[in-house]
Protein backbone atom coordinates (compact mmCIF):
# COMPACT_ATOMS: atom_id res chain seq x y z
CA UNK A 1 0.00 0.00 0.00
CA UNK A 2 0.95 3.66 -1.24
CA UNK A 3 1.71 5.60 1.52
CA UNK A 4 -1.02 8.84 2.62
CA UNK A 5 0.42 12.22 1.92
CA UNK A 6 1.02 12.53 5.50
CA UNK A 7 3.14 9.78 5.82
CA UNK A 8 5.19 11.16 2.60
CA UNK A 9 5.88 14.33 4.57
CA UNK A 10 6.95 12.05 7.30
CA UNK A 11 9.53 10.62 4.99
CA UNK A 12 10.98 13.44 3.22
CA UNK A 13 11.52 14.66 7.34
CA UNK A 14 13.69 11.89 8.01
CA UNK A 15 15.24 11.72 4.71
CA UNK A 16 16.41 15.39 5.24
CA UNK A 17 17.53 14.55 8.86
CA UNK A 18 19.51 11.79 7.40
CA UNK A 19 21.11 14.32 5.01
CA UNK A 20 22.12 16.63 7.74
CA UNK A 21 23.96 13.27 9.47
CA UNK A 22 25.60 11.93 6.76
CA UNK A 23 26.96 15.57 5.73
CA UNK A 24 27.65 16.67 9.02
CA UNK A 25 29.50 12.87 9.96
CA UNK A 26 31.60 13.44 6.52
CA UNK A 27 32.36 16.85 6.74
CA UNK A 28 31.12 17.04 3.38
CA UNK A 29 28.87 20.03 1.34
CA UNK A 30 25.81 20.95 -0.35
CA UNK A 31 23.32 20.42 1.84
CA UNK A 32 20.84 23.06 0.97
CA UNK A 33 20.55 21.78 -2.67
CA UNK A 34 19.70 18.27 -0.86
CA UNK A 35 17.43 19.92 1.64
CA UNK A 36 15.54 21.80 -1.77
CA UNK A 37 14.65 18.31 -3.27
CA UNK A 38 13.56 16.15 0.08
CA UNK A 39 10.11 16.68 -0.86
CA UNK A 40 10.38 15.76 -4.31
CA UNK A 41 12.28 13.05 -4.03
CA UNK A 42 10.16 11.08 -1.24
CA UNK A 43 7.19 11.71 -3.77
CA UNK A 44 9.15 9.98 -6.40
CA UNK A 45 10.61 6.91 -4.54
CA UNK A 46 7.39 6.33 -2.06
CA UNK A 47 4.50 7.28 -4.68
CA UNK A 48 5.25 8.36 -8.39
CA UNK A 49 8.65 5.71 -9.22
CA UNK A 50 7.16 2.00 -10.27
CA UNK A 51 10.76 0.30 -8.85
CA UNK A 52 11.17 -2.61 -6.51
CA UNK A 53 14.21 -2.55 -4.81
CA UNK A 54 14.65 -6.47 -4.62
CA UNK A 55 15.31 -6.61 -8.28
CA UNK A 56 17.00 -2.87 -9.17
CA UNK A 57 17.60 -4.03 -12.69
CA UNK A 58 13.81 -5.05 -13.11
CA UNK A 59 14.07 -4.13 -16.69
CA UNK A 60 10.46 -2.63 -16.89
CA UNK A 61 11.39 0.18 -14.24
CA UNK A 62 11.00 3.44 -13.86
CA UNK A 63 14.73 4.91 -14.56
CA UNK A 64 15.39 8.19 -12.33
CA UNK A 65 18.22 10.07 -12.90
CA UNK A 66 19.70 12.99 -10.62
CA UNK A 67 20.99 15.15 -12.77
CA UNK A 68 22.11 17.63 -9.95
CA UNK A 69 24.73 14.75 -8.41
CA UNK A 70 25.90 17.07 -5.54
CA UNK A 71 22.68 16.31 -3.80
CA UNK A 72 23.85 12.61 -3.36
CA UNK A 73 23.25 12.02 0.25
CA UNK A 74 19.46 12.72 -0.32
CA UNK A 75 19.12 10.00 -2.69
CA UNK A 76 21.33 7.40 -1.32
CA UNK A 77 19.26 8.26 1.89
CA UNK A 78 16.00 7.74 -0.16
CA UNK A 79 17.49 4.41 -1.69
CA UNK A 80 18.42 2.78 1.79
CA UNK A 81 15.19 3.59 3.56
CA UNK A 82 13.56 2.46 0.52
CA UNK A 83 15.52 -1.14 1.03
CA UNK A 84 18.03 -0.83 -1.72
CA UNK A 85 20.99 -1.07 0.43
CA UNK A 86 21.02 -0.96 4.34
CA UNK A 87 20.74 1.92 6.20
CA UNK A 88 23.86 1.35 7.84
CA UNK A 89 25.51 1.70 4.73
CA UNK A 90 25.27 5.24 4.56
CA UNK A 91 27.28 5.89 7.67
CA UNK A 92 30.16 5.70 5.11
CA UNK A 93 29.08 8.72 3.12
CA UNK A 94 32.05 10.41 1.97
CA UNK A 95 34.63 7.71 4.10
CA UNK A 96 37.46 6.03 2.72
CA UNK A 97 36.32 3.22 0.54
CA UNK A 98 33.12 3.47 0.18
CA UNK A 99 31.37 3.69 -2.49
CA UNK A 100 28.52 6.36 -1.34
CA UNK A 101 30.95 9.15 -2.94
CA UNK A 102 29.77 12.58 -2.85
CA UNK A 103 28.53 13.19 -6.02
CA UNK A 104 26.22 10.23 -7.53
CA UNK A 105 27.63 7.22 -8.54
CA UNK A 106 26.48 3.86 -10.78
CA UNK A 107 27.44 1.00 -8.89
CA UNK A 108 25.33 1.74 -6.11
CA UNK A 109 22.16 -0.64 -5.78
CA UNK A 110 19.64 2.12 -7.37
CA UNK A 111 21.48 4.47 -8.88
CA UNK A 112 21.04 4.44 -12.67
CA UNK A 113 23.75 7.30 -13.73
CA UNK A 114 26.75 8.87 -12.49
CA UNK A 115 26.34 12.55 -12.41
CA UNK A 116 28.58 15.66 -10.90
CA UNK A 117 29.35 17.52 -13.80
CA UNK A 118 26.36 19.28 -14.24
CA UNK A 119 23.63 19.16 -17.62
CA UNK A 120 24.29 15.22 -18.48
CA UNK A 121 21.26 13.73 -17.01
CA UNK A 122 18.50 14.86 -19.89
CA UNK A 123 20.39 13.82 -22.67
CA UNK A 124 21.16 10.65 -21.39
CA UNK A 125 17.37 10.43 -20.53
CA UNK A 126 16.26 11.68 -23.73
CA UNK A 127 18.37 8.33 -25.10
CA UNK A 128 16.58 5.80 -22.37
CA UNK A 129 13.22 7.27 -23.23
CA UNK A 130 13.82 7.14 -26.71
CA UNK A 131 14.70 3.96 -26.87
CA UNK A 132 11.33 2.83 -24.64
CA UNK A 133 8.92 5.17 -26.99
CA UNK A 134 10.69 3.24 -30.21
CA UNK A 135 10.10 -0.22 -28.80
CA UNK A 136 6.25 0.81 -26.83
CA UNK A 137 8.31 -0.23 -23.38
CA UNK A 138 6.36 0.42 -20.21
CA UNK A 139 8.77 2.75 -17.91
CA UNK A 140 8.97 6.17 -17.74
CA UNK A 141 12.48 8.27 -16.90
CA UNK A 142 12.15 11.01 -14.80
CA UNK A 143 15.28 13.28 -14.65
CA UNK A 144 16.00 16.07 -11.82
CA UNK A 145 18.11 18.81 -12.17
CA UNK A 146 19.02 22.29 -10.89
CA UNK A 147 18.34 25.51 -11.83
CA UNK A 148 21.68 26.71 -12.39
CA UNK A 149 21.96 23.42 -14.02
CA UNK A 150 20.03 25.55 -16.52
CA UNK A 151 22.84 27.09 -17.88
CA UNK A 152 24.29 24.52 -19.40
CA UNK A 153 23.96 24.47 -23.13
CA UNK A 154 23.66 20.66 -23.14
CA UNK A 155 20.55 20.69 -21.75
CA UNK A 156 18.76 22.54 -24.04
CA UNK A 157 19.94 20.61 -26.77
CA UNK A 158 18.30 18.12 -25.28
CA UNK A 159 15.41 20.62 -24.70
CA UNK A 160 15.29 20.76 -28.37
CA UNK A 161 15.68 16.83 -29.54
CA UNK A 162 13.13 15.32 -26.58
CA UNK A 163 9.53 17.26 -28.27
CA UNK A 164 11.03 16.31 -31.88
CA UNK A 165 10.46 13.18 -30.50
CA UNK A 166 7.31 13.27 -28.92
CA UNK A 167 8.65 11.48 -25.87
CA UNK A 168 6.28 12.18 -23.72
CA UNK A 169 7.44 9.36 -21.52
CA UNK A 170 9.62 11.58 -20.27
CA UNK A 171 9.61 13.88 -17.36
CA UNK A 172 12.07 16.41 -16.13
CA UNK A 173 12.00 17.76 -12.47
CA UNK A 174 13.34 21.51 -12.29
CA UNK A 175 14.32 21.90 -8.37
CA UNK A 176 13.82 26.09 -8.79
CA UNK A 177 15.36 27.30 -5.73
CA UNK A 178 16.56 30.32 -7.28
CA UNK A 179 20.33 30.22 -6.05
CA UNK A 180 23.01 28.43 -8.11
CA UNK A 181 26.57 27.80 -6.82
CA UNK A 182 28.09 31.27 -6.71
CA UNK A 183 24.95 33.70 -6.71
CA UNK A 184 21.58 34.13 -7.18
CA UNK A 185 20.14 32.61 -10.12
CA UNK A 186 18.62 36.22 -11.55
CA UNK A 187 22.15 37.74 -10.78
CA UNK A 188 23.85 35.16 -12.24
CA UNK A 189 22.16 34.02 -15.33
CA UNK A 190 18.59 34.66 -15.13
CA UNK A 191 16.05 31.75 -16.08
CA UNK A 192 12.60 33.72 -16.18
CA UNK A 193 10.60 33.21 -17.53
CA UNK A 194 11.35 29.73 -17.51
CA UNK A 195 8.19 28.28 -18.41
CA UNK A 196 7.53 30.24 -21.03
CA UNK A 197 10.97 29.14 -22.33
CA UNK A 198 9.55 25.30 -22.05
CA UNK A 199 6.49 25.98 -23.50
CA UNK A 200 8.14 27.70 -26.47
CA UNK A 201 10.33 24.38 -27.01
CA UNK A 202 6.85 22.55 -27.15
CA UNK A 203 7.21 20.83 -23.59
CA UNK A 204 4.25 20.55 -21.38
CA UNK A 205 5.05 22.76 -18.37
CA UNK A 206 3.36 22.38 -14.92
CA UNK A 207 4.65 24.63 -12.11
CA UNK A 208 3.98 23.57 -8.88
CA UNK A 209 5.12 24.38 -5.11
CA UNK A 210 7.99 21.85 -4.68
CA UNK A 211 7.54 21.48 -0.91
CA UNK A 212 3.32 20.78 -0.96
CA UNK A 213 3.37 17.05 -1.14
CA UNK A 214 -0.39 16.93 -1.97
CA UNK A 215 0.53 18.62 -5.00
CA UNK A 216 3.15 16.94 -6.11
CA UNK A 217 1.63 13.51 -5.93
CA UNK A 218 -0.99 14.99 -8.24
CA UNK A 219 1.65 16.98 -10.91
CA UNK A 220 3.73 13.42 -11.21
CA UNK A 221 0.47 11.08 -11.40
CA UNK A 222 -0.43 13.46 -14.27
CA UNK A 223 2.26 12.66 -16.26
CA UNK A 224 1.88 12.76 -19.62
CA UNK A 225 0.51 15.96 -19.02
CA UNK A 226 0.02 16.53 -23.33
CA UNK A 227 0.18 13.30 -25.12
CA UNK A 228 3.31 13.52 -27.74
CA UNK A 229 4.92 16.21 -25.57
CA UNK A 230 7.38 15.58 -23.10
CA UNK A 231 6.56 16.77 -19.75
CA UNK A 232 8.73 19.63 -17.32
CA UNK A 233 7.79 20.18 -13.64
CA UNK A 234 9.41 23.39 -12.97
CA UNK A 235 9.14 22.97 -8.87
CA UNK A 236 9.34 25.84 -6.87
CA UNK A 237 11.68 25.02 -4.02
CA UNK A 238 13.66 27.06 -0.96
CA UNK A 239 17.29 25.87 -0.65
CA UNK A 240 18.14 24.42 2.45
CA UNK A 241 14.33 24.21 3.29
CA UNK A 242 13.12 22.53 6.81
CA UNK A 243 16.05 24.10 8.62
CA UNK A 244 15.36 27.42 9.38
CA UNK A 245 19.08 28.45 9.56
CA UNK A 246 19.58 26.85 5.98
CA UNK A 247 17.05 28.27 4.37
CA UNK A 248 17.29 30.27 1.43
CA UNK A 249 20.84 31.04 1.71
CA UNK A 250 23.96 30.54 -0.43
CA UNK A 251 26.36 29.68 1.96
CA UNK A 252 24.84 26.16 3.23
CA UNK A 253 25.77 24.91 -0.04
CA UNK A 254 29.64 24.93 0.82
CA UNK A 255 29.16 24.71 4.66
CA UNK A 256 29.21 21.65 7.02
CA UNK A 257 27.08 21.41 9.98
CA UNK A 258 28.74 21.87 13.19
CA UNK A 259 27.15 19.02 16.08
CA UNK A 260 25.39 22.00 17.28
CA UNK A 261 23.51 23.41 14.45
CA UNK A 262 22.56 19.21 13.80
CA UNK A 263 20.77 19.38 17.36
CA UNK A 264 18.88 22.21 16.10
CA UNK A 265 18.72 20.95 12.69
CA UNK A 266 17.07 17.57 14.11
CA UNK A 267 14.73 19.31 16.54
CA UNK A 268 13.11 21.88 13.97
CA UNK A 269 12.92 18.29 11.28
CA UNK A 270 11.31 16.88 14.55
CA UNK A 271 13.27 13.73 13.48
CA UNK A 272 14.93 11.30 15.90
CA UNK A 273 17.41 8.77 14.21
CA UNK B 1 36.75 3.34 -46.35
CA UNK B 2 33.62 5.24 -44.93
CA UNK B 3 31.66 2.87 -47.56
CA UNK B 4 33.24 -0.12 -46.06
CA UNK B 5 31.82 1.20 -43.00
CA UNK B 6 28.65 1.60 -43.53
CA UNK B 7 28.02 -1.74 -45.58
CA UNK B 8 29.58 -3.81 -42.43
CA UNK B 9 27.68 -1.98 -40.06
CA UNK B 10 24.34 -2.36 -42.10
CA UNK B 11 25.40 -6.37 -42.44
CA UNK B 12 25.54 -6.12 -38.68
CA UNK B 13 22.91 -4.58 -38.31
CA UNK B 14 20.82 -7.29 -40.06
CA UNK B 15 22.07 -9.75 -37.22
CA UNK B 16 22.11 -8.15 -34.13
CA UNK B 17 18.64 -5.98 -33.48
CA UNK B 18 20.73 -3.98 -30.47
CA UNK B 19 22.62 -1.67 -33.40
CA UNK B 20 21.63 1.76 -33.88
CA UNK B 21 23.45 4.63 -35.52
CA UNK B 22 23.48 7.93 -34.34
CA UNK B 23 24.83 10.92 -36.90
CA UNK B 24 25.31 14.69 -35.85
CA UNK B 25 23.78 15.65 -38.81
CA UNK B 26 26.50 14.57 -41.12
CA UNK B 27 26.68 11.84 -43.61
CA UNK B 28 25.32 13.01 -46.29
CA UNK B 29 24.64 9.91 -49.08
CA UNK B 30 26.67 7.65 -46.74
CA UNK B 31 24.63 7.00 -43.86
CA UNK B 32 20.82 6.64 -46.26
CA UNK B 33 21.68 3.16 -46.59
CA UNK B 34 21.37 2.48 -42.85
CA UNK B 35 19.10 4.85 -42.26
CA UNK B 36 16.39 3.47 -45.24
CA UNK B 37 17.01 -0.19 -44.00
CA UNK B 38 16.65 0.35 -40.02
CA UNK B 39 14.92 2.98 -39.87
CA UNK B 40 13.63 2.51 -36.38
CA UNK B 41 16.94 1.83 -35.38
CA UNK B 42 18.60 5.34 -37.41
CA UNK B 43 18.67 9.09 -35.87
CA UNK B 44 19.94 12.11 -36.93
CA UNK B 45 20.27 14.16 -33.43
CA UNK B 46 21.06 17.05 -34.70
CA UNK B 47 24.25 19.10 -34.63
CA UNK B 48 24.19 18.75 -30.79
CA UNK B 49 26.95 16.28 -30.49
CA UNK B 50 26.79 16.61 -26.10
CA UNK B 51 23.16 15.27 -26.73
CA UNK B 52 23.76 12.86 -28.98
CA UNK B 53 26.52 11.42 -27.10
CA UNK B 54 24.80 11.48 -23.78
CA UNK B 55 21.98 10.02 -25.52
CA UNK B 56 24.05 7.50 -27.38
CA UNK B 57 24.85 6.59 -23.34
CA UNK B 58 20.79 6.73 -22.70
CA UNK B 59 20.33 4.16 -25.15
CA UNK B 60 23.68 2.26 -24.15
CA UNK B 61 21.89 1.96 -20.35
CA UNK B 62 19.20 0.17 -22.24
CA UNK B 63 20.70 -2.73 -23.92
CA UNK B 64 21.43 -0.96 -27.18
CA UNK B 65 24.91 -0.75 -29.06
CA UNK B 66 25.24 2.52 -30.51
CA UNK B 67 27.61 3.98 -33.10
CA UNK B 68 27.70 7.67 -33.09
CA UNK B 69 28.89 9.33 -35.82
CA UNK B 70 30.28 12.61 -37.26
CA UNK B 71 33.05 14.60 -38.88
CA UNK B 72 36.58 14.64 -37.11
CA UNK B 73 37.09 16.39 -33.86
CA UNK B 74 33.16 16.96 -33.65
CA UNK B 75 32.22 13.56 -32.19
CA UNK B 76 35.13 13.46 -30.37
CA UNK B 77 35.85 17.08 -28.52
CA UNK B 78 32.72 18.65 -28.80
CA UNK B 79 31.43 15.60 -26.79
CA UNK B 80 34.70 14.72 -24.68
CA UNK B 81 33.16 15.41 -21.11
CA UNK B 82 30.02 13.08 -22.46
CA UNK B 83 32.31 10.47 -23.47
CA UNK B 84 34.40 10.64 -20.07
CA UNK B 85 31.75 10.57 -17.26
CA UNK B 86 28.51 8.96 -19.42
CA UNK B 87 30.30 6.30 -21.95
CA UNK B 88 33.71 5.72 -20.37
CA UNK B 89 33.25 5.58 -16.78
CA UNK B 90 30.33 3.54 -17.34
CA UNK B 91 31.42 1.31 -19.53
CA UNK B 92 28.74 1.51 -21.82
CA UNK B 93 28.70 0.06 -25.80
CA UNK B 94 28.95 3.37 -27.11
CA UNK B 95 31.60 2.98 -30.33
CA UNK B 96 32.19 7.09 -31.44
CA UNK B 97 32.86 7.39 -35.12
CA UNK B 98 35.06 10.24 -36.77
CA UNK B 99 34.97 10.12 -40.44
CA UNK B 100 38.07 12.14 -41.68
CA UNK B 101 40.09 11.83 -39.33
CA UNK B 102 43.92 13.23 -39.79
CA UNK B 103 43.89 15.46 -42.45
CA UNK B 104 41.20 13.98 -44.53
CA UNK B 105 39.51 17.24 -44.82
CA UNK B 106 42.78 19.68 -45.16
CA UNK B 107 41.50 22.08 -47.78
CA UNK B 108 38.56 22.88 -44.56
CA UNK B 109 40.53 24.00 -42.36
CA UNK B 110 42.27 23.88 -38.51
CA UNK B 111 38.89 23.31 -37.12
CA UNK B 112 38.21 20.07 -39.25
CA UNK B 113 41.72 18.69 -38.89
CA UNK B 114 41.36 16.21 -36.10
CA UNK B 115 45.08 15.66 -35.42
CA UNK B 116 45.09 15.59 -31.42
CA UNK B 117 41.88 12.93 -31.39
CA UNK B 118 43.93 9.89 -30.88
CA UNK B 119 46.23 12.29 -27.90
CA UNK B 120 42.67 13.06 -26.41
CA UNK B 121 41.01 9.45 -26.70
CA UNK B 122 43.76 7.50 -25.47
CA UNK B 123 43.35 9.14 -22.32
CA UNK B 124 39.59 7.54 -21.70
CA UNK B 125 39.13 5.07 -19.49
CA UNK B 126 37.69 1.68 -20.41
CA UNK B 127 37.92 2.85 -24.52
CA UNK B 128 39.45 0.40 -27.45
CA UNK B 129 41.18 2.66 -29.97
CA UNK B 130 41.04 1.85 -33.53
CA UNK B 131 42.03 3.68 -36.65
CA UNK B 132 42.23 1.30 -40.16
CA UNK B 133 44.20 1.83 -42.58
CA UNK B 134 42.35 0.46 -45.86
CA UNK B 135 38.44 -0.71 -46.40
CA UNK B 136 39.69 -4.16 -45.53
CA UNK B 137 41.22 -3.29 -42.27
CA UNK B 138 37.93 -1.05 -41.36
CA UNK B 139 35.37 -3.50 -42.44
CA UNK B 140 37.04 -6.28 -39.72
CA UNK B 141 37.71 -3.61 -37.51
CA UNK B 142 33.80 -2.47 -37.62
CA UNK B 143 32.41 -6.01 -36.61
CA UNK B 144 35.17 -6.26 -33.66
CA UNK B 145 33.79 -3.24 -32.01
CA UNK B 146 30.44 -3.64 -32.85
CA UNK B 147 30.94 -7.50 -30.85
CA UNK B 148 33.83 -6.03 -27.95
CA UNK B 149 31.87 -4.68 -25.01
CA UNK B 150 32.28 -0.95 -23.69
CA UNK B 151 32.92 1.76 -25.51
CA UNK B 152 35.46 2.37 -28.88
CA UNK B 153 36.47 5.33 -30.91
CA UNK B 154 37.00 4.24 -34.43
CA UNK B 155 38.80 6.76 -36.95
CA UNK B 156 37.98 6.29 -40.41
CA UNK B 157 39.64 7.95 -42.91
CA UNK B 158 37.24 9.75 -46.10
CA UNK B 159 36.67 8.10 -49.24
CA UNK B 160 38.26 6.31 -52.34
CA UNK B 161 40.91 4.82 -49.83
CA UNK B 162 43.06 2.37 -52.04
CA UNK B 163 42.37 -1.30 -50.78
CA UNK B 164 45.99 -2.61 -49.24
CA UNK B 165 45.75 -5.78 -47.69
CA UNK B 166 45.05 -9.22 -49.09
CA UNK B 167 41.11 -9.98 -49.00
CA UNK B 168 41.41 -12.40 -46.51
CA UNK B 169 44.08 -10.52 -44.30
CA UNK B 170 43.57 -11.73 -40.52
CA UNK B 171 42.54 -8.83 -37.93
CA UNK B 172 42.40 -9.75 -34.46
CA UNK B 173 41.85 -6.99 -31.52
CA UNK B 174 45.13 -5.06 -30.34
CA UNK B 175 47.08 -6.99 -33.15
CA UNK B 176 49.28 -5.48 -35.22
CA UNK B 177 49.84 -6.45 -38.91
CA UNK B 178 52.97 -7.47 -40.48
CA UNK B 179 53.30 -6.91 -44.12
CA UNK B 180 57.04 -7.26 -44.69
CA UNK B 181 59.15 -8.71 -42.93
CA UNK B 182 62.89 -6.83 -43.39
CA UNK B 183 65.95 -6.52 -40.70
CA UNK B 184 67.04 -3.32 -40.68
CA UNK B 185 64.70 -1.17 -38.86
CA UNK B 186 60.46 -1.67 -38.28
CA UNK B 187 58.60 0.87 -39.76
CA UNK B 188 54.89 1.31 -37.53
CA UNK B 189 51.87 2.99 -39.06
CA UNK B 190 48.59 3.48 -37.62
CA UNK B 191 45.67 4.82 -39.96
CA UNK B 192 45.42 6.04 -43.50
CA UNK B 193 49.29 6.34 -43.77
CA UNK B 194 50.51 2.69 -44.84
CA UNK B 195 49.89 3.10 -48.10
CA UNK B 196 52.29 5.82 -48.39
CA UNK B 197 54.84 3.63 -45.41
CA UNK B 198 54.51 0.78 -47.71
CA UNK B 199 55.34 2.58 -51.27
CA UNK B 200 58.54 3.84 -48.77
CA UNK B 201 59.33 0.39 -48.03
CA UNK B 202 59.34 -0.55 -52.21
CA UNK B 203 62.03 2.69 -52.25
CA UNK B 204 64.28 1.46 -49.02
CA UNK B 205 64.60 -2.13 -50.77
CA UNK B 206 65.54 -0.47 -54.05
CA UNK B 207 68.25 1.36 -51.86
CA UNK B 208 69.50 -1.78 -49.73
CA UNK B 209 67.68 -0.89 -46.61
CA UNK B 210 65.10 -3.76 -45.80
CA UNK B 211 62.16 -2.61 -43.21
CA UNK B 212 60.12 -4.86 -41.30
CA UNK B 213 56.12 -2.69 -41.75
CA UNK B 214 53.13 -2.97 -39.54
CA UNK B 215 50.38 -1.51 -39.72
CA UNK B 216 49.22 -0.71 -36.09
CA UNK B 217 45.05 -0.25 -36.41
CA UNK B 218 44.64 -0.51 -32.78
CA UNK B 219 46.08 1.84 -30.24
CA UNK B 220 44.22 0.41 -27.30
CA UNK B 221 44.72 -2.10 -26.50
CA UNK B 222 48.60 -1.39 -28.24
CA UNK B 223 50.40 -4.57 -29.61
CA UNK B 224 53.30 -4.10 -27.28
CA UNK B 225 54.55 -8.01 -28.19
CA UNK B 226 54.94 -6.33 -31.76
CA UNK B 227 56.65 -3.32 -30.74
CA UNK B 228 59.39 -5.25 -28.61
CA UNK B 229 60.12 -7.91 -31.34
CA UNK B 230 60.99 -5.06 -33.32
CA UNK B 231 63.27 -3.30 -31.07
CA UNK B 232 64.76 -6.36 -30.38
CA UNK B 233 65.10 -8.26 -33.83
CA UNK B 234 65.33 -4.64 -36.28
CA UNK B 235 67.15 -2.42 -33.35
CA UNK B 236 65.36 0.73 -34.58
CA UNK B 237 61.41 1.75 -35.02
CA UNK B 238 60.07 4.33 -37.49
CA UNK B 239 56.35 5.22 -36.42
CA UNK B 240 54.48 7.27 -39.15
CA UNK B 241 50.84 8.78 -38.47
CA UNK B 242 48.78 11.24 -39.06
CA UNK B 243 48.49 13.03 -35.92
CA UNK B 244 50.07 15.41 -33.87
CA UNK B 245 51.98 14.55 -30.49
CA UNK B 246 50.43 11.80 -28.00
CA UNK B 247 49.66 9.29 -30.45
CA UNK B 248 51.07 6.18 -31.63
CA UNK B 249 54.93 7.62 -31.32
CA UNK B 250 54.17 8.92 -28.00
CA UNK B 251 52.95 4.92 -27.09
CA UNK B 252 55.66 3.19 -28.80
CA UNK B 253 58.41 5.72 -26.68
CA UNK B 254 56.66 4.66 -23.60
CA UNK B 255 56.09 1.08 -24.23
CA UNK B 256 59.84 1.21 -25.02
CA UNK B 257 61.03 2.79 -21.93
CA UNK B 258 58.74 0.86 -19.39
CA UNK B 259 60.19 -2.10 -20.29
CA UNK B 260 63.56 -0.59 -20.39
CA UNK B 261 64.38 -1.65 -24.48
CA UNK B 262 66.56 0.22 -26.09
CA UNK B 263 66.15 1.13 -30.36
CA UNK B 264 66.91 3.98 -32.22
CA UNK B 265 63.14 5.41 -32.12
CA UNK B 266 61.41 8.51 -34.23
CA UNK B 267 58.36 9.30 -34.70
CA UNK B 268 57.40 10.86 -37.47
CA UNK B 269 54.34 12.86 -37.23
CA UNK B 270 52.64 15.99 -37.33
CA UNK B 271 54.13 19.01 -35.41
CA UNK B 272 51.48 20.73 -32.57
CA UNK B 273 51.15 24.04 -34.46
CA UNK B 274 48.14 24.09 -35.74
CA UNK B 275 47.76 24.46 -39.98
CA UNK B 276 46.90 27.51 -41.17
CA UNK B 277 46.90 27.46 -44.85
CA UNK B 278 44.71 25.52 -47.13
CA UNK B 279 45.95 22.10 -48.84
CA UNK B 280 44.96 18.57 -50.12
CA UNK B 281 45.60 15.81 -47.50
CA UNK B 282 48.38 15.04 -49.38
CA UNK B 283 50.53 18.42 -49.47
CA UNK B 284 49.65 19.20 -46.18
CA UNK B 285 51.19 15.40 -45.34
CA UNK B 286 54.02 15.99 -47.40
CA UNK B 287 54.78 19.90 -45.74
CA UNK B 288 55.51 17.87 -42.87
CA UNK B 289 57.57 14.81 -44.23
CA UNK B 290 54.61 12.58 -44.29
CA UNK B 291 55.19 11.92 -47.41
CA UNK B 292 57.05 8.75 -49.64
CA UNK B 293 60.33 10.52 -49.79
CA UNK B 294 59.52 11.63 -45.89
CA UNK B 295 59.54 8.17 -44.35
CA UNK B 296 62.21 7.41 -46.84
CA UNK B 297 64.53 10.04 -45.39
CA UNK B 298 63.34 9.28 -42.05
CA UNK B 299 64.04 5.85 -42.41
CA UNK B 300 67.71 6.16 -43.89
CA UNK B 301 67.86 8.91 -40.95
CA UNK B 302 67.30 6.26 -38.80
CA UNK B 303 69.53 3.48 -40.37
CA UNK B 304 72.30 5.78 -40.19
CA UNK B 305 71.99 6.67 -36.72
CA UNK B 306 73.85 4.47 -33.99
CA UNK B 307 72.33 1.90 -32.26
CA UNK B 308 72.27 2.11 -28.52
CA UNK B 309 74.27 -0.71 -26.98
CA UNK B 310 72.09 -3.32 -25.27
CA UNK B 311 73.77 -4.34 -22.15
CA UNK B 312 72.64 -7.56 -21.40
Amino acid sequence: MQPKVDDLKGIAQKLRARSVLMVHKSGASHLGSCLSIADIVACLYWNTLRIDPAHPDWPERDRFILSKGHAASMVYAALAERGFFPVDELETYCKSGSRLTGHITSGVPGVELSSGSLGHGLPVGCGIALAAKRESLPFRTVVLCSDGELDEGSNWEAVIFAPQHKLDNLLLIVDYNKIQSYGRVKEVLDLDPLADKFRAFRWAVREVDGHNMQKLVETFAAVPFEPGKPNVVIANTIKGKGVSFMEDQLAWHYKTPNAEQVEAAMRELGVKL
Amino acid sequence: MRTAFIKQLCALADQDERIWLLCGDLGYNVLDVFADRFPARYLNAGVAEQNMTGMAAGLALTGKTVFTYSIANFPVMRCLEQIRNDVCYHNLNVKIVAVGGGLAYGSHGYTHHGVEDLAVMSAMPNLTIAAPADPIEARAITSILAHHPGPAYLRLGKAGEPVLHAEDTKVELGKAIQITDGSDLTVISIGGMLGTVLKAGEELRRRGIHPRILSMPFLVPLDTTAILDAAEQTGAILTVEEHGPGGLGTAVAETLAVRGRAAAFRPLRLAKAPIKVSGSQQELRAAQGLSIEGVVQAAELLCRSPRPVVIC
